[in-house]
C-alpha cells in the first residue's frame, strides 16, 4: 500500500509478480473556474491482484468513485488535474492514447454503476446496448451479437431473454436494469470489474440477489472484482481487502478478518459502531459519527477525520500521519491514536 | 400509437369548432364589412346593402354560421371579395409557396443550427461557442423584415448574386403541376427553372430561418450540455464505445428529443415569419395574402384562411408529437 | 417575493414555514447570482439605458422630434452625421437622434402596456384554470390552444384590424398574443407545483386547499412567469416593429416608432444607409438587454441549477 510495503506483502491472496492493478500515488484535482480547488483524491496507492475482490469503503465525498474513474480516463479533461499512476497489467493507463484506452474499456476492465436507471440509454433497446459493444470489443456480427446477448441476459438471471432484448430500460425493474448492467459489464469476460456502488439505488432483498449474482459471476469467470461502497455490510460478504477512504486518502486498509475482528481507526470503528446489529442486546444504541464529512481538515493541516475524531488528541495537527503496519503486516492504518480493544464496538 | 393519433385528432374538434365560431364573430365584429371594401367612393346605404345581402351578411349570425359550416364541410370556403375566385383556389395557389418557404428556411435552420448548437455544447467556452452565442443573439433580436431588407439590400441590389424578389424570374414561362416551383422544374425536367426558383428561394428563406436557427442552436447546446454529463454517456465510454458512436448513438440521439419539439412550436412562428418575409420579398405566399385579406375585409378569406392555417398548425404539431414517440419510446409507452 | 412576509394567523406548521421559505429563498438566492451573471449584467446596462432614455426623452433629446427642417433637404439628398446633427437628419429634415430617443417612449410605453394588459388577463386565467382544475381548467386550455393555434403575428394583425388604427390597437394586439402564453404557462407551473411534496406536506397538515394555493403554490410558481414577462417585453418591441412595418400602428407619421422609421428606409436604402441603421440598431439592443436579462433570470431561478 505504501512505498514501504510491497504489493506482495499488500495483498493477501496474490502470489507472486506485479498485481493486475497497481496504482501508485494517484491524485485527482477539481479546478474550475472562479472556485476554489478540490482535492478529491489525495495521494492513493491499491493494488488489486488477479482474480480477488477488493472492497473500497467511505462516506459520500470521501473519493472512492473518483478513484476509479479517473484510473479509467472517464473524468474528462475540463478542471481536473490528475497525477501519479495506474498500470493495468503493466500498461499505464493515464498516459494511453485515448483509443488505445477505449480498446482496454468495457474489454479488460468493466464497470458498473450505482444508478441502473441513469445508467442505460433511455431511447436503445438493452439488446442494442449489450450487442454494440460484443461486436465492438468481440468482432461479432449483429446475428451473432444478439444470440451471445440473449445468453448473456440467461446468465444474468433473466429469463425470456430474446423477447427481453427488445426491451427500453423504462421497461424493466430496478433489479432487472442492474443485472443488464452486469451483462453489460461481463460480455467481453473482463479481467478487472469495478462495481461502484452496485446495489445502493435497489431495494434490500434485490440488493442481495444482486450481490450474489456478482459473487458467483466473479468466481465463475476469475475476474477481478474493485467493489465501491458506504457499506460495510455489503463488503463484509464478499471482499478478501477492504481500504476505508477518508476525504481522499486511505485511513486503514487490511484483509477482510483482521479488519472487521479489530478496527483499529476511529473512523472505521464508527462505521462498524453506527450499523444495526442483531446479535447485540437490544437497548444498546447506535453510535453515529458526529458531524458530517464536510466537517474535514487538509490532510496538510492534520488528520482529516479530527474533527470529527473523539479521540483527537493535539499531536494530530501535525500534518497526515503516516500509512504504517499494525500487527499483521497487511494491516495498514493512518492514525496516531487507535481505538484500543477494549472500546472497540464490534 | 394508431389510438393515440386519432384520439389527438378527435381532440382537434372542439378547437376547430371553437375557433371557426370565434373568427366568424370576429369577421362581423370588424368594422367596415366587405361592401366598403368592395364600393368604396361608390358606397350608399342601397348598395351596401345589395352587397350584404348578396354575402348573406342580411341573415341572422347563427344561420349564417350554420350554413357556412355546411358549406366547409363540402370543402368550399366560399369566394374571394378581392379576387373573385374561390377562396379554396386561392389557398391553393398560394399555400405551396409558403410551404416551399417555411421548409427551406427550417431546413436551413436544423442544417447549421444542430452542428453548431452541438459544436458549442461539447466545447463550452470556445470561440465557436461564444460566437455562436452572440449569433443567435443578434438572430433574435433583428426584426424579420429589417434582416429581410439587408439581406435584399447587400445580396441584391448591391452584389447582384440573387434576384431581388418573386418566387421566378418574369421572364420563363414554367409548368407547375405541384405548385411547388423547385419541385415542378424538376419534374417537368425543367432544371434551369428549377435552379432559378432555388435561386429565389435563398434570401427569403434565411431571412425567416434565423429565429428559428436561433432558437434551435440554444436548444441544441443546452441539450448537449446536459446528455455529456448523463450516467448513460459515462457507461458507453466505460463500456469502451469510439467516440463517434458515443457521440452518434448516445449524445446525439437524446440530445435531439428537445429539438424536436421545438421544431413543432416554430411551425407557428415561421407562418407569423411568413407573413413579413412574404411581404418584403413579395413571394406571394399565404402570408402576405392573409395580411392583405385582412386589410381589404376580404372575410371568406379571412375566416378560410384562418381555419386552414390552424388545421395546418396543429396537424404538423400531431406530426410531431407523433414521430417523438417514434425517438423516445418512453413517450410511446404512455 | 413577499409571501415570507405575510404574518400568518394560524400557528406556523413546519410545512407552512418551508412551504413560505422556499419560494422567499428561491428570489433572494436568485438575487444573489444574478449579481454575478455577465449575462444579466449586460441586460441590466442596456434595459436601464433604454429605460432611462425612455424616461428622460425631453430633457436629453437635442430637438423637438416633430419638427421638420427643410433647408438642407433635398430629394435623395440625406445630410449625414453633423456637430449640429449627431445622427444626422432624416428624409424630412427632422433631427434623427431625437427621434431615436423619443422613439424609446413609444417602444416603452408598448411594452409595459402590452404586457401588463396580457399578463394580467393571462395569469388570471392560468391561475383560475391551475387553482380549480375539472372542466373550467378544460375550457380555458381549449380557449387558449385555439389562440396558439392561430400565428401570433395574424392575431396581432386581426386584433389591430378590430380596433383600427391607433397606438393602443397595437398594445391591445400584443397583449392579445401574449394572453394564451401567460395563462399556459403559469397553470403548467402551477400543476407541477401541486403534485409537488411540500404542497402535499401542506394539505396533509389540514392547511386549507386556498391557502395552500395562495400563499405557497403560486408564489412559488412565479419564477417561469417573471422569466416569460422580460422576455415578452423584447417581443413586443419585435412585434411592434413588424406591425408598424405592415402599416398598423399610430395613424400620425410625426410619431417617431422605430419600427415605422425602420420600414420608411427601405425606399431610400441605397442613398441614407445609415437612417435604416439607427432605429434598427436601437431595436437590437433593446430587444438584445430584455432578452439577455431573461435568460440570465432564467438561469438564476431554476432550481435545477441552485447550488
Amino acid at each position: 500500500m505504501t512505498t514501504a510495503t510491497t504489493p506482495r506483502d499488500a495483498v493477501p491472496g496474490q502470489l507472486a509478480g506485479e498485481p493486475l492493478l497497481k496504482v501508485r500515488d494517484l491524485t485527482v484535482t477539481f479546478a474550475s473556474r472562479g472556485r476554489r480547488a478540490v482535492r478529491a483524491v489525495d495521494g492513493i496507492d491499491l493494488d488489486v491482484a488477479a482474480g480477488s475482490t477488493v472492497g473500497i469503503v467511505g462516506e459520500s465525498g470521501s473519493g472512492k468513485s473518483v478513484t476509479s474513474l479517473a484510473a479509467l480516463g472517464l473524468l474528462g479533461k475540463r478542471g481536473v488535474q490528475i497525477s501519479g499512476s495506474v498500470h493495468f497489467d503493466g500498461a499505464d493507463l493515464l498516459n494511453m492514447p485515448d483509443d488505445e484506452l477505449r480498446a482496454v474499456r468495457g474489454k479488460e476492465i468493466a464497470m458498473i454503476f450505482q444508478d441502473p436507471m441513469s445508467s442505460l440509454n433511455p431511447v436503445l433497446t438493452i439488446g442494442r446496448q449489450i450487442t454494440e459493444i460484443l461486436v465492438r470489443h468481440r468482432g461479432l456480427s449483429k446475428q451473432e451479437a444478439r444470440d451471445e446477448a440473449a445468453s448473456l441476459l440467461q446468465s444474468v438471471g433473466i429469463g425470456d431473454s430474446v423477447r427481453r432484448l427488445r426491451s427500453f430500460p423504462h421497461q424493466l425493474s430496478g433489479g432487472m436494469r442492474q443485472r443488464v448492467m452486469i451483462a453489460m459489464a461481463l460480455a467481453c469476460a473482463p479481467r478487472l470489474l469495478i462495481a461502484d456502488e452496485p446495489t445502493t439505488a435497489l431495494d434490500v432483498t434485490i440488493s442481495a440477489q444482486i450481490l450474489e449474482l456478482l459473487r458467483t459471476l466473479v468466481a465463475e469467470t476469475q475476474t477481478a472484482l474493485v467493489l465501491i461502497t458506504h457499506d460495510l455490510g455489503v463488503v463484509a460478504g464478499l471482499c478478501d481487502t477492504v481500504h476505508v477512504m477518508y476525504s481522499g486518502r486511505i485511513v486503514e486498509s487490511a484483509p477482510r478478518r483482521p479488519l472487521f475482528a479489530a478496527p483499529e481507526h476511529p473512523y472505521t470503528n464508527g462505521l462498524l459502531a453506527s450499523v444495526p446489529r442483531l446479535d447485540q442486546p437490544r437497548g444498546i444504541p447506535l453510535l453515529p459519527i458526529p458531524g458530517s464529512p464536510s466537517d474535514t481538515l487538509p490532510w496538510a493541516q492534520g488528520c482529516a477525520f479530527s474533527p470529527r475524531c473523539t479521540r483527537r488528541e493535539d499531536d494530530c495537527l501535525g500534518g497526515p500521519p503516516p500509512l504504517a503496519p499494525v500487527g499483521h503486516p497487511a494491516h495498514l492504518l493512518r492514525c496516531m491514536h487507535p481505538v484500543p480493544t477494549g472500546e472497540r464496538r464490534v | 400509437m394508431l389510438k393515440f393519433a386519432v384520439r389527438r385528432l378527435l381532440l382537434l374538434v372542439p378547437i376547430l369548432l371553437g375557433l371557426s365560431i370565434l373568427v366568424f364573430l370576429f369577421v362581423r365584429a370588424l368594422p367596415g364589412g366587405p361592401e366598403t371594401a368592395l364600393l368604396g367612393e361608390r358606397l350608399t346605404p342601397e348598395r351596401a346593402a345589395a352587397v350584404r345581402a348578396a354575402y348573406g351578411l342580411d341573415r341572422p349570425v347563427h344561420e349564417q354560421y350554420v350554413s357556412y359550416m355546411g358549406k366547409v364541410a363540402r370543402f368550399d370556403l366560399g369566394v374571394s371579395i378581392q379576387t373573385q375566385r374561390p377562396v379554396s383556389e386561392e389557398i391553393g395557389r398560394r399555400f405551396p409557396a409558403t410551404v416551399e418557404l417555411a421548409t427551406m428556411a427550417m431546413l436551413f435552420a436544423l442544417v447549421v443550427g444542430i452542428p453548431l448548437g452541438f459544436v458549442a455544447g461539447r466545447r463550452p467556452g470556445s470561440w465557436i461557442d461564444n460566437a455562436s452565442t452572440v449569433g443567435s443573439l443578434l438572430g433574435i433580436a433583428i426584426p424579420v423584415f429589417a434582416l429581410g431588407f439587408l439581406l435584399k439590400y447587400l445580396f441584391a441590389v448591391r452584389l447582384g448574386w440573387l434576384p431581388t424578389d418573386g418566387r421566378q424570374d418574369v421572364t420563363l414561362t414554367t409548368e407547375h403541376p405541384t405548385g411547388f416551383f423547385v419541385l415542378d422544374g424538376v419534374l417537368t425536367g425543367d432544371l434551369p427553372a428549377a435552379w432559378d426558383a432555388l435561386k429565389h428561394l435563398v434570401l427569403p428563406a434565411i431571412a425567416l430561418g434565423t429565429i428559428p436557427l436561433a432558437i434551435i442552436t440554444r436548444i441544441t447546446r443546452a441539450a448537449v450540455q446536459e446528455t455529456i454529463n448523463e450516467d448513460f454517456v459515462r457507461t458507453a465510454e466505460a463500456k469502451g464505445m469510439t467516440k463517434s458512436i458515443v457521440t452518434r448513438r448516445h449524445i446525439l440521439r437524446n440530445a435531439m428529443l428537445p429539438v424536436v419539439t421545438i421544431v413543432g412550436l416554430q411551425t407557428g412562428l415561421l407562418l407569423s415569419g411568413a407573413i413579413l418575409t412574404e411581404t418584403v420579398f413579395a413571394f406571394g405566399g399565404m402570408g402576405s395574402f392573409m395580411a392583405s385579406a385582412l386589410f381589404s375585409r376580404d372575410f371568406p378569406v379571412i375566416q378560410g384562411g384562418i381555419l386552414f392555417l390552424a388545421v395546418v398548425f396543429v396537424v404538423v404539431n400531431l406530426i410531431v408529437d407523433i414521430s417523438y414517440g417514434f425517438i423516445d419510446p418512453r413517450v410511446r409507452a404512455s | 417575493m413577499s409571501a415570507a412576509a405575510v404574518p400568518s394567523p394560524i400557528p406556523s406548521t413546519p410545512a407552512a414555514g418551508s412551504g413560505e421559505e422556499a419560494a422567499g429563498g428561491l428570489y433572494r438566492d436568485a438575487f444573489r447570482r444574478l449579481r454575478r451573471s455577465p449575462t444579466a449584467i449586460v441586460g441590466a446596462v442596456l434595459v436601464s439605458a433604454f429605460v432611462l432614455i425612455a424616461v428622460l426623452a425631453p430633457w436629453i433629446a437635442p430637438y423637438d422630434p416633430t419638427a421638420v427642417d427643410l433647408t438642407d433637404i433635398r430629394p435623395g439628398v440625406f445630410p449625414g452625421p453633423s456637430a449640429e446633427h449627431l445622427l444626422g437628419l432624416d428624409q424630412l429634415g427632422r433631427d434623427e437622434l431625437s427621434r431615436i430617443i423619443y422613439g424609446a417612449r413609444y417602444s416603452l410605453l408598448i411594452g409595459v402596456v402590452s404586457l401588463s394588459l396580457g399578463a394580467i388577463v393571462g395569469l388570471s386565467l392560468g391561475l383560475v384554470a391551475g387553482a380549480f382544475g375539472g372542466w373550467v381548467d378544460g375550457l380555458i386550455m381549449r380557449l387558449v390552444d385555439i389562440m396558439l393555434a392561430i400565428p401570433s403575428l395574424l392575431l396581432a394583425i386581426g386584433v389591430a384590424a378590430l380596433l383600427g388604427p391607433r397606438l393602443i390597437s397595437v398594445m391591445i394586439a400584443i397583449a392579445v398574443v401574449n394572453v394564451p402564453i401567460f395563462a399556459r404557462l403559469l397553470r403548467g407551473s402551477m400543476l407541477a407545483q401541486r403534485r409537488s411534496d411540500y404542497a402535499l406536506a401542506a394539505r396533509s397538515l389540514g392547511v386549507s386547499r386556498s391557502r395552500v394555493v395562495l400563499q405557497h403554490v403560486f408564489p412559488n410558481s412565479l419564477a417561469p412567469v417573471i422569466v416569460q414577462g422580460t422576455l415578452a417585453l423584447a417581443t413586443a418591441i419585435i412585434e411592434a416593429a413588424g406591425l408598424a412595418f405592415l402599416g398598423l400602428g399610430s395613424p400620425d407619421p410625426a410619431v417617431p416608432e422605430w419600427g415605422r422609421m425602420l420600414a420608411e428606409t427601405q425606399s431610400f436604402l441605397a442613398s441614407a444607409p445609415l437612417l435604416a441603421l439607427w432605429p434598427g440598431l436601437a431595436i437590437v439592443l433593446s430587444v438584445m438587454g430584455f432578452y439577455l436579462l431573461g435568460e440570465a433570470l432564467r438561469e438564476a431561478l431554476d432550481p435545477k441549477l441552485r447550488r
